[in-house]
């Protein structure tokens, strides 16, 4: 009960923004293609928030987001194939395996590498990137299914947007209690001084694992949504560029900001997409001219992001009462 | 009953010899003090007890318990607090998050209850929101609970970490170096609050300080350490008048 009650605010303004999203999805003022972009927004936002955890409240420099996503959505991929699985109720549970799958494989490879700090963990978040998308690349060897570089085809479209915009919210919420609570609050001790959180009897090694975890976790239920709004995965999505995506979008929001990480996400997805749309097509490459200089200027206004470590009091994420 | 007691501990780096077969006691409720010129080994000492470093010889023991070469996250649990001379507060936190971790990191809730938001966790968060600011009360930053701690200044970084290091509850507070930075009339203000929290927490306490005024008002025993030894070890008049001390810290020709 007091989940739902904590969570009124957000609730309200939520089930506010979906009605208007619904009713410019229904008014054929928003094509096909700015749907599609709306929704993969709200999935980028998700992938992105798990680093949020995992990089800006627990301060642990990963650079391997995008494999966690990609093991997501390849999962989930393969889990419709195999059940033939085509409406929202049975892929609920799909999505949800996906996550926890991508959970798993973080679970595990961070007991080598979460020993590691600040640049070797990014090195060694890297390789593990790289060596996912090989074995992408690869995997029709493996399971004929997968595709491999050919690329993963037939996946049904079951991600509408009452299915993303719902889930995003609910994962907003419980990250939210996560971040405050006593565990949020370990993890940013861990991020300020690691010496002294262990001095006061935080398990450093629980909760460093326990931040990744979840963060991969978010990340492998976006992965899940993406494949089944795209329906083609190709191991290339989930390169190393991609994990820049959402680094990015975590120092553009503000590390340790879940808001930030909203604002930033729809922010940089609409910018990237408009650009597309706004630039005539010969003077399209230069998004990646246009793109860093703002990037750079970004860093000089706010060297903390936009929303540095604060919360909206608007969308009512600040610590529950 | 004796609250601590180090004997015969050492720890070398490469050749140099921090702390060399060092043996003293602190009986419960004692507070002691442990003195000696810059590179004596004090905050060494603190290390050694709690587990931050291994010590290369000796036993640390805690009411009895043999506690050498302990995990660092454990002394606290066992009722080890300690504050740190240069500062290590969680400086992006608020004041009054820095501490609520020691007591929050007490509670037995879990991540379901966190993310459902059960009824022991609520309880628990507001306990611990209320018991962390009678302490900021007491060490008056009660009107600075929700400033970042790393905006503080200097002084009342110092008492915060005092109160953090309350709030684990411990039996036994090491302190380093509180008087570092500080003018004298800060340093009056920590005495009296030193003191009374040993009093009003019944604590045991023991020391490391510089200023010769402090440590000498507030110890009931002084350990003096030089190059890693222990030099005299007696109560504040007595050291006062020990020639070896005085030697190690005005040099031979005052004698």
């Amino acid at each position: 009960m007091t989940f739902f009650k904590s969570a009124r605010r957000l609730l309200l303004v939520s089930a506010v923004v979906y009605l208007l999203l619904k009713a410019l999805f229904l008014s054929g003022f928003a094509t096909e293609y700015i749907q599609q972009i709306i929704l993969y927004a709200f999935i980028v936002i998700m992938g992105a928030l798990g680093l949020n955890v995992i990089y800006g409240y627990t301060g642990q420099f990963s650079l391997g987001q995008a494999a966690f996503y990609g093991i997501g959505a390849y999962t989930s991929a393969y889990l419709t194939h195999v059940f033939a699985i085509e409406s929202v109720l049975p892929f609920l549970p799909v999505l949800l395996v996906s996550g926890l799958f991508s959970a798993l494989i973080g679970y595990l490879i961070g007991f080598p590498i979460l020993r590691l700090r600040d640049d070797f963990l990014a090195i060694a978040t890297l390789g593990f990137g790289i060596f996912v998308r090989s074995f992408l690349d690869n995997s029709d060897r493996l399971i004929d299914a997968l595709g491999g570089a050919r690329g993963f085809v037939g996946i049904p479209r079951i991600a509408n947007l009452e299915l993303v915009f719902a889930v995003m919210v609910f994962l907003v919420l419980v990250t939210r209690n996560l971040i405050f609570s006593r565990y949020g609050l370990f993890w940013q001790c861990i991020k300020d001084d690691e010496l002294a959180s262990s001095s006061f009897g935080i398990n450093i090694g629980r909760m460093k694992s326990m931040a990744f975890t979840y963060g991969c976790f978010l990340a492998g239920v976006a992965g899940g949504l993406y494949a089944h709004l795209y329906t083609f995965l190709h191991p290339s999505n989930f390169d190393f560029l991609k994990s820049i995506d959402f680094l990015i979008i975590v120092i553009v929001g503000g590390m340790g900001s879940i808001t930030g990480t909203i604002f930033a996400g729809l922010v940089w997805v609409g910018f990237i997409e408009g650009l597309r749309i706004v630039l005539p097509s010969g003077l399209l490459e230069y998004r990646w001219v246009f793109i860093p200089i703002l990037l750079i200027a970004l860093m000089f206004w706010r060297p903390y992001g936009l929303m540095a470590q604060r919360e909206s009091k608007l969308l009512g994420i600040g610590k529950s009462p | 009953m004796k609250a601590l007691e180090c004997i015969g501990l050492k720890k070398s780096f490469g050749v140099v010899a921090a702390v060399d077969d060092l043996s003293f006691s602190v009986e419960e409720r004692e507070a002691v003090g442990i003195i000696g010129p810059n590179g004596a080994g004090k905050t060494t000492v603190f290390n050694l007890i709690t587990g931050l470093y291994r010590p290369s010889g000796g036993q640390v023991r805690f009411f009895g318990e043999d506690i050498t070469a302990i995990d660092p996250a454990r002394p606290v649990t066992l009722g080890i607090a300690r504050t740190f001379q240069n500062l290590r507060l969680f400086k992006s936190l608020t004041v009054l998050d820095n501490v609520m971790v020691p007591i929050l990191v007490r509670e037995g809730y879990g991540p379901a209850g966190a993310i459902l938001l059960s009824r022991r966790h609520v309880d628990a968060e507001r306990n611990a929101r209320q018991r962390a600011m009678e302490l900021l009360g007491l060490f008056r930053l009660a009107g600075k609970a929700h400033l970042p701690a790393g905006s503080l200044p200097y002084g009342e970084q110092r008492r915060l970490e005092l109160s953090r290091a309350l709030a684990a509850a411990p039996r036994l507070l090491l302190i380093d170096e509180p008087g570092a930075g500080m003018n004298p009339r800060e340093i009056q203000g920590l005495l009296s609050d030193i003191r009374e929290i040993k009093e009003n927490f019944g604590l045991t306490i023991l020391i490391i300080e510089h200023q010769m005024g402090l440590v000498m008002r507030l110890s009931d025993r002084l350990v003096v350490m030089d190059f890693g030894r222990k030099i005299a070890e007696g109560t504040p008049g007595e050291i006062k008048k020990d020639p070896d001390v005085i030697r190690a810290y005005l040099g031979a020709s005052a004698c």
